[in-house]
């Protein structure tokens, strides 16, 4: 069949990557062939411009289970018998498109990939960025975005326990909607995405097929794009019961000896569910396209094969169960359809009530060609990462109160809660520190056990300096973490950058992806998931590049877990870490804010770091601590501000001041964190500190009605909580 | 005694009854699939929150329509303990066993808060451990719990004193704030003329454990609990 140009950029796939099929497969690809190779070999599914710099990424620990790769998920084993999947994924293109069923597609997507293991879904968490709200139509945006993800997820009876929300221009062409989905269950009820066993059944559960989501792998996920009207075809259409119905379901079958592997459809459809199973597994498969049940007539095998509906799973079902298998579905008032069966040839075989459309080796559809580029340092980076102070003029004493003011109300700072109440953050009674503190905190039932769960990336940093905002990436979700009394035990990411067949943002992805893979192994944490999101440009100007980290932490003792809000009056106050240097201010919010300025690198080291965070963990679990927050965007002011609002509490005491006023209140400099102490517990903590070489530094005490810093600023409670409470909806 | 918790499709809040009345309170509880139509053996039924059906086309329109339904209108009749809960309290309103309807929140928004519950009535078989007046905190989690129901009916729950909770401040005024949702006289729960059916849109099962927050949600479970009880004297 000879192909045009058109007919390519349809399935962006280039000229080369064609004739590599003609030549692998010893002729040309028929119609289905080439629409599933266009699907698998997208950067999306074959990770094409990625691959080759993921391998940096440690992937090792004791507790992991299951690798990025391997499975729909990651998983790592907690105790007790139990394992816990997690993988956080971008909808990005889909929710700029179609903002409402984007999003709530987007977690759709993402629970299934966790409940396809046989794990059951217990927690959501969303890391959302969008343009600045002044403009109407990122106000539209984000208004759909959170509807989706509260309308898909509340459905679920999932808890959705709030992620960060950042504002910056360079979203506004593009946002970003990243899902992470974790789930919980008993380490033997683990389902591999296999299809194996010649003679094995493959059936197809859920939702009609209909031609929703055509191309989104390969149009949406994987090139920029322009007109977007054209593509709104890409986006699917959630429907959350049928999720419901088949969380249900599936997890029931789960804990049968009925089934060999179960995947679930996602991006490229049916196509990258069979021959990811297959291959996986070792097999081949053989499907007839016809025993697909549809939601429109007239659909062409190249459509069922390529189409995005969603709620759809195709189950792998031991010869002779199948009558079992479809019986649990109909009480679950579910279909179910036996499409074809596992066979040992090594081939993806498709066929049209019974004629062959497709035929192809399984090893050769699902091995996308590997491409490594030559990464060029960005000459502007000099520039960016130079922050000369002497030109910004330091605040004076007097005007601290009001910038404060103002910094607590600026949408990157003040309260998300307009956002977090529209999740259901509560249901299945494990939910013990809500949305809103440093990290969420779950308990494990019928353990003593809980998680933290905790997401972090700042794009900002990352385009400064991209290695050091990786690293930050990483650290900042750990510290987060030891701040809620956890142990990080392994991070999911979704890698959101520009067209990585641009040298500069290649660049970028490299040095995010080294910082990261560095913070990683500094810290012994590994990688167990993850997702890249590539083409995000809008008219040739691409977002910053924003890495985003997804942290699960374990606390062995829920009773030892903590949050950011001060507790008791009286309570001492401590600054851990090195109060940090005017060199703070570089990258920061307050510069961005106040000064319209993006300069300066952040400085990061991590054995600072470390000990920091072991400090923070042990401080907590000895049972010291009323109170933990990291010092991150706004600095230590706005973090002193937070504790107060949250805790309903006022604060007096001083600060020493060596340098700049603005970088002493707003700066954020790394491994700081602001502790209130149990009464009493003083010097054990200052005993603590210098086992683990960490300075300390006595800031105040908890109580009042005021922040009150002396001769800085003195503010009513009421004013500094309206400030940050309204943020959102001024 | 013995709880039955209904499953509809869609239904989510089931476990977490169990979790409360089993785990927590220490009673046997079952689950009954909506396609059940057999009650016997049970005490109390539970009709949880979640989405039965989707929501599609009107909370709880299609759920009353579920086999199980008869026969949860034929244990009401005979005076036992029926609640309702969120989704429940919805579906109670569709099936006509308690008056009035659920709108969508006034501000047009899912909420999931803490909300604090004033007892108004402690006359009734899910209330009999309460202190009337006393505040209960206990969270909502719905998109729509804006009761509603006309100016007679309204009169007539009133005077009838059978609006059992109304959502308050911490301290126990009714407040226009303290209203999440935009409910006629900041109703959160109601019962029937008979007092044997609760519904109520806030989620006592989530209020079981300090560790949770609140253990004010196990007074209701009691109340029920102890109710039971002195009935079978």
């Amino acid at each position: 069949m000879p192909v045009s140009k058109q007919q390519l950029d349809e399935i962006a796939l280039s000229r080369k990557e064609y004739q590599m099929i003609v030549q692998k497969l010893g002729r040309e690809p028929t119609e289905v062939e080439l629409g599933m190779f266009g699907s698998l070999w997208s950067e999306h599914c074959g990770y094409k411009h990625s691959k080759a710099l993921l391998k940096m990424f440690p992937h090792s620990g004791k507790h992991v289970r299951v690798k990025p790769g391997e499975e729909n998920a990651g998983v790592i084993d907690i105790g007790d018998g139990l394992v816990i999947a997690f993988k956080m994924e971008s909808h990005n293109h889909p929710s700029y498109i179609e903002p409402y069923q984007g999003a709530a597609t987007g977690v759709g997507g993402i629970v299934r990939d966790i409940f396809t293991m046989g794990m059951r879904p217990i927690a959501l968490m969303n890391s959302l960025r969008f343009g600045p709200l002044s403009d109407p139509h990122n106000r539209y945006l984000m208004g759909g975005v959170v509807g989706g993800i509260a309308g898909y997820g509340n459905c679920l009876g999932i808890a959705d326990v709030g992620g960060e929300i950042f504002f910056d221009s360079c979203y506004s062409g593009n946002p970003l909607v990243n899902a992470l989905c974790l789930g919980i269950g008993r380490a033997e009820d683990l389902v591999r995405g296999r299809a194996e066993g010649e003679g094995n059944l493959i059936m197809l559960v859920g939702a009609d097929t209909g031609r929703d989501g055509l191309h989104g792998a390969s149009g949406l996920a994987s090139r920029t794009f322009e007109e977007e009207r054209e593509l709104r075809s890409a986006v699917q259409v959630g429907n959350p019961f049928m999720e419901k119905l088949l969380i249900e379901a599936c997890l029931e079958l789960a804990r049968t000896d009925w089934i060999v592997g179960m995947q679930d459809c996602g991006a490229a459809g049916l196509t990258s569910a069979t021959v990811e199973a297959a291959h996986k597994g070792n097999s081949g498969i053989d499907i007839d396209v016809a025993r697909v049940p549809r939601r429109e007539s007239g659909m062409t095998p190249y459509e069922v094969m390529l189409s995005e509906s969603q709620e759809r799973m195709v189950v792998i079902v031991k010869k002779g169960y199948e009558d079992r298998v479809r019986a649990l579905f109909n009480r679950w008032e579910l279909h179910s359809d036996i499409i074809g069966t596992v066979t040992s040839d090594g081939m993806v075989t498709v066929r049209d009530n019974g004629k062959i459309v497709a035929h192809a080796p399984t090893g050769v559809l699902n091995t996308a060609p590997v491409y490594r580029l030559r990464p060029k340092r960005p000459p502007w980076l000099d520039g960016l990462q130079t922050l000369n102070l002497k030109h910004i003029r330091d605040i004076k004493r007097g005007e601290a109160a009001d910038l404060l003011l103002k910094m607590l109300s600026s949408p990157n700072i003040c309260s998300k809660h307009t956002v977090f109440r529209q999740y259901d953050h509560q249901v299945g009674n494990n939910s013990v520190i809500l949305p809103g503190s440093d990290a969420a905190v779950l308990r494990i039932q019928g353990t003593s056990k809980a998680i933290s769960m905790v997401t972090d990336g700042n794009g900002r940093y990352c385009y400064v300096n991209p290695f050091a905002g990786g690293v930050i990436a990483v650290v900042e979700a750990a510290r987060n973490t030891a701040c809620s009394g956890a142990k990080p035990m392994a991070i999911t990411n979704c890698l959101n950058f520009g067209n990585p067949e641009k040298n500069d943002v290649y660049y970028q992805l490299q040095e995010c992806i080294r910082g990261m893979s560095y913070a990683c192994k500094k810290l012994k944490i590994p990688v167990i998931s993850g997702n890249v999101s590539l083409y995000n440009e809008t008219r040739g100007v691409a977002i910053y590049p924003t890495p985003v980290v997804g942290m699960v932490g374990l606390i062995d003792d829920v009773r030892y877990r903590c949050s950011s809000d001060f507790k008791e009056s009286g309570d001492t106050v401590y600054l851990l870490g090195d109060p940090g240097d005017d060199a703070g201010l570089g990258s920061s919010e307050y510069l961005q804010l106040m000064h319209n300025m993006v300069k300066g690198s952040q400085q990061i080291d991590i054995y600072r770091e470390r000990n920091l965070q072991m400090c923070i963990i042990a401080a907590i679990r000895k049972g010291l601590l009323h109170s933990a927050h990291d010092c991150s965007d706004g600095g230590l002011a706005v973090a002193l501000a937070e504790s107060c609002i949250q805790g309903k509490m006022g604060f007096a005491g001083k600060l020493n001041l060596g340098g700049r006023l603005d970088a002493a209140l707003f700066g954020e400099a790394q491994s700081r964190v602001i502790v209130s102490v149990k009464h009493g517990a003083e010097s054990r903590l200052e005993t603590l500190a210098a086992k683990y070489d960490v300075p300390v530094t006595r800031l105040g005490r908890t109580g009042g009605e005021y922040l009150n810093i002396k001769g800085i600023l003195n503010i009513p409670l009421t004013e500094i909580k309206e400030a940050w409470w309204n943020g959102l909806s001024k | 005694m013995k709880f039955g918790i209904v499953v509809f499709p869609g239904t989510w809040s089931d476990r977490d009854c169990f979790y409360a009345v089993h785990n927590i309170l220490g009673q046997e509880a079952g689950y009954i699939w909506h396609r059940e139509t057999d009650l016997d053996g049970y005490d109390c039924i539970i009709l949880p929150g979640g989405f039965s059906y989707g929501d599609y086309l009107r909370t709880g329109a299609i759920a009353r329509f579920s086999p199980v339904m008869d026969a949860v209108a034929d244990f009401a009749a005979r005076g036992k303990p029926v609640i309702g809960i969120c989704n429940g309290f919805q579906v109670l309103c569709e099936a006509h066993l308690l008056p009035g309807v659920l709108r969508q929140n006034e501000h047009l928004q899912y909420r999931c808060q803490w909300t604090y519950l004033r007892t108004e009535n402690i006359n009734t078989p899910f209330t009999g451990k309460c202190e009337i007046g006393q505040v209960l905190k206990i969270p909502i989690s719905h998109y729509e719990g804006n009761y509603y129901a006309d100016d007679d009916v309204i009169k007539e729950l009133e005077d009838s004193r059978r609006i059992v909770f109304r959502y308050a401040t911490p301290d126990g005024q009714i407040t226009r704030e303290a209203n999440p949702n935009g409910s006629m006289h900041n109703i959160a729960g109601i019962v029937n003329k008979e007092g044997n059916v609760l519904g109520m849109m806030p989620h006592p099962e989530r209020s079981c454990e300090d560790v949770l927050g609140s253990t004010d949600g196990n007074i209701i479970w009691e109340s029920i609990i102890a109710s039971i009880q002195t009935a079978a004297r």
